[in-house]
């Protein structure tokens, strides 16, 4: 899913194999994505019968990619070429609507 | 007559979706479970822990984060049990199969991933309702992740 990155991500402290040059600070990537009508009422009809979403998982994940894609430009711009130590968050902002949130250090290995 | 036939769609829609709940969630969950089982079998061989460390004494080829997720609902009857038992308070049994069916699942996924990998570390699951705020809770999301680490063989 995380495929096609120009740089190397991980959520552990290093990136395995590697060591850390310098240190940039923390990069972030935010999406704020909002469910539509059509899939809400898919979504209702699964409420019913119950099982996966497929269509909110897809919407989560695609936000989700977006937000650590946008995390690795910021990384790039400072000159990084891996960020470790990431983390996923997610929060609900309004009715709705959901926050997709990803963040960890930039830093230069080698 | 009017009222009559009023009186029954109120009553007997939100019962016919109950009754319809009832038995397509349970075969929609057997059927999971069953699924979950299966894959776990089959992705057994692959270690997957929640500690930081790995073998740092032998070459590492390649190693990348990997994740997987799900959105799942509860069915119209659960969701009724769930509401009953978290009016009386106590366990709300209803609602753990969902949240231990998209977590497991989660997991599975991210490990379809990992193709290649020795092994998976640093392992994270997170859990959020999908939904609006205020609302009761139907339907959750998990999402795992891991760094995914292959060796030289």
């Amino acid at each position: 899913m995380i495929d096609g990155l120009p740089i190397e991500i991980s959520n552990l402290e290093t990136i395995p194999g590697k060591t850390i040059v310098a240190h940039y600070g923390v990069v972030n990537g935010s999406t704020v994505r909002a469910k539509n009508v059509g899939k809400d009422f898919l979504a209702g009809l699964r409420n019913i019968v119950g099982g996966e979403l497929r269509e909110y998982t897809e919407l989560l994940n695609e936000a989700r990619h977006d937000s650590v894609e946008r995390m690795c430009k910021q990384a790039e711009q400072l000159g990084a070429n891996a960020v470790v130590n990431v983390r996923f968050a997610t929060s609900a902002v309004a009715a709705g609507a959901a926050e997709l949130y990803v963040y960890g250090t930039a830093v230069r290995v080698e | 007559m009017p009222a009559e036939i009023e009186f029954a769609l109120r009553v007997g829609i939100p019962i016919l979706l109950v009754v319809v709940g009832f038995f397509s969630g349970s075969i929609f969950e057997k059927r999971h479970y069953a699924s979950i089982e299966r894959r776990e079998k089959e992705l057994r061989p692959i270690p997957v822990t929640n500690v930081r460390e790995f073998d740092t004494a032998r070459e590492i080829v390649a190693s990348r984060l990997v994740m997987g997720s799900v959105v799942i609902s509860v069915d119209a009857f659960k969701s009724m049990v769930g509401g009953l038992q978290s009016f009386f308070g106590g366990r709300v049994s209803s609602y753990e199969t969902l949240v231990d069916r998209a977590r497991r699942e989660a997991v599975l996924r991210m490990m379809d991933e990992a193709t290649g990998a020795h092994v998976l570390v640093n392992l994270r699951i997170e859990t959020s309702a999908v939904g609006d705020p205020g609302e009761s809770a139907s339907s959750i999301e998990a999402v795992a992740y891991a760094t995914a680490v292959e060796y030289r063989k």
